[in-house]
């Protein structure tokens, strides 16, 4: 592979994950469990999508094949994205809305971090941007995760549940493929294995103090999703999320 | 907007006179546009009547946010989607803002919205119309926060203090959305596809007599109207917003290239104003005692999302007195 191919692919899974995780929090539009958490979910919303509409645009500059951002959201197939699995798991109820969104943000707030020291400057500026973003999404998730997971008795079984469910799908976070390691040679892309220990120091950091068990480290881990194998949800996302693009083939604006 | 029908226990006016001194003195402050601020004596009618007209307002503001939610995972392009997130972010920003005006007034925040499921409060008649087609994102923008915003831009010089501020803050930001809806429309009908010019005037199609209707009934048929005019609550009559919304809108429309659904709309050379057909007010009041397309489906969305956060609530509220408590004892 070389680092130009790696180039693409990452800045596709920076995107795409950003994009599906937004994507399924605009699905709880209406439905938080109160309105200073319906303004905070469109809020993190927003501010994945509007990430993943920079790291697109990136990527079609680079891609170069007419394509603009908006085609590369909505216009491509399941198989052809990107994402971590992790992102395109359902929101179930709040606990495990924000199981995942604290997962993700810790692996987010960790690698925006190392891509603010990018060699690519591109990536540098908008990890910078990013990274303000990520440290107010991260330190939100864990404030829920703790609330969760020492309030109640009842929040605090559906928490567990919920890191019991989500675990599967945080290998993939810091489990690196060749796309990585040749971005992390290059000095573009985060060091693995400093993210990997970072991130389950975090994890258990928080998790101790929610008065939560992680998963196990040698658990077996659900991945794919960096390849473009997903789980079955992502295509009823897509489904959904692509409809207008899809029905209107010949609409030029919208 | 958002508030029609604000009852204000009133069957008449009382005249000076009849008032007690202090009433005396409190209309005095209200004629000379002072504005009157949640510490000041006020007759317990103001004070219900505000009660209610701004929980509706910020009930319109929450269960307004569903319509759109219908759209927000479907939006067309990365930008239109950025947009309509951040339009339903500010919504729910009123709906705080509002609910804490309403809070300088000794209400309930819980206990309103507890009304609402109960389906005894209101919210605006609009919000139970469904959202079909993309183009009603636009519409939605353009004649619904449109014909807000004729209401809101008057209310900025209402009687209550907090509900005025609020009311300059949120105008802003609605004039905003104004605009992105409107564009959405210009967009679709200069560059789009002939499908998606028929999506633009199915949505006004379908929209506009319910946005006519966002300003409530005829004056004479509302006792309710003299009494908020007379505490300024109320600045201007149903009937005069709702020709102003009209008359602005009309060369909108035009320059759309799109019609109105009404045969008898024209330009009066006399008047200076649009004449405009009658509102079928049976249907006003079908859709106000919960007989619209979707007043089922808001309240129980709503309900819904309240009565299964309960755990979260609760858990926040026992985290947090343990953290208290933790506290204390170091």
């Amino acid at each position: 592979m070389t680092q130009a191919e790696a180039l693409k692919e990452y800045l596709l899974r920076l995107a795409d994950s950003d994009m599906i995780l937004g994507q399924r929090l605009c699905e709880l539009c209406g439905k938080a469990p109160a309105l200073e958490e319906e303004m905070a979910l469109m809020n993190v919303a927003l501010d994945l999508v509007g990430q993943a509409r920079n790291w697109y645009e990136y990527a079609a500059e680079l891609i170069d094949d007419g394509r603009d951002a908006d085609k590369l959201a909505f216009r491509r197939d399941a198989h052809n994205y990107r994402n971590l699995l992790l992102t395109e798991q359902p929101n179930e109820d709040y606990a495990v809305t924000m199981g995942r969104q604290f997962f993700f943000d810790v692996w987010h707030y960790f690698t925006l971090k190392s891509l603010t020291g990018s060699s690519d400057e591109r990536i540098a500026a908008i990890a910078a941007k990013a990274l303000k973003e990520a440290t107010y999404h991260l330190r939100r998730s864990s404030e829920w995760v703790k609330r969760l997971g020492d309030g109640t008795e009842e929040s605090h079984q559906r928490m567990q549940d919920a890191i019991d469910i989500l675990w599967r799908f945080t290998g993939e976070l810091i489990t690196p493929d060749d796309t990585d390691r040749v971005l992390a040679e290059a000095g573009i892309g985060p060091d693995p294995d400093q993210l990997a220990t970072d991130w389950r120091g975090m994890v258990n950091e928080v998790l101790t103090q929610a008065t939560l068990t992680p998963g196990a480290e040698d658990a077996w881990m659900y991945m794919g999703g960096k390849h473009g194998e997903h789980t079955e949800h992502l295509g009823f996302i897509l489904a959904e999320m692509q409809f207008l693009q899809r029905a209107y083939p010949d609409a030029t604006t919208w | 907007m958002y508030a029609q029908l604000v009852e204000t226990g009133a069957k008449r006016l009382k005249t000076l006179e009849e008032m007690s001194p202090e009433e005396r003195e409190f209309q005095e402050k209200v004629d000379a546009e002072t504005k009157i601020e949640p510490k000041n004596w006020m007759p317990e009618g103001y004070r219900k009547t505000l009660v209610r007209q701004i929980s509706q307002h910020a009930h319109s503001e929450v269960v307004g946010m569903l319509p759109e939610g219908n759209w927000v995972t479907r939006a067309p392009t990365l930008k239109r989607k950025l947009q309509l997130m951040a339009k339903i972010q500010d919504e729910a920003g009123h709906g705080l803002y509002l609910y804490s005006a309403m809070e300088t007034l000794g209400a309930d925040r819980d206990e309103e919205i507890e009304k609402l499921h109960q389906g005894k409060a209101k919210y605006s008649s609009i919000f139970n119309y469904p959202t079909l087609n993309w183009a009603d994102m636009g519409a939605v923008g353009w004649l619904v926060d449109g014909a807000a915003i004729v209401n809101q831009v008057v209310l900025q010089r209402t009687s209550y203090g907090p509900y005025s501020r609020a009311m300059v803050r949120i105008c802003k930001e609605e004039s905003f959305h104004q605009r992105q809806g409107y564009q959405i429309l210009l967009d679709m009908m200069r560059e789009g596809t002939e499908e998606q010019k028929a999506m633009v005037q199915d949505a006004i199609n379908r929209l506009w007599w319910p946005a006519l209707m966002m300003f409530g009934p005829h004056d004479d048929e509302s006792p309710n109207s003299q009494q908020s005019m007379a505490w300024k609550i109320k600045r201007k009559s149903n009937d005069e917003l709702r020709q102003m919304f009209i008359d602005q809108t009309i060369p909108q429309l035009e320059f759309l290239g799109c019609t109105a659904p009404d045969p008898d709309l024209k330009w009066n050379e006399e008047t200076g104003h649009y004449d405009f057909g009658e509102i079928n007010w049976q249907e006003f009041y079908d859709v106000l005692k919960g007989n619209g397309p979707c007043n089922r489906e808001r309240i129980n969305t709503r309900k819904k999302a309240i009565d299964e956060g309960a755990w979260v609530r609760e858990a926040a509220v026992a985290y947090a007195k343990k953290q208290k408590q933790r506290a204390q004892a170091a």
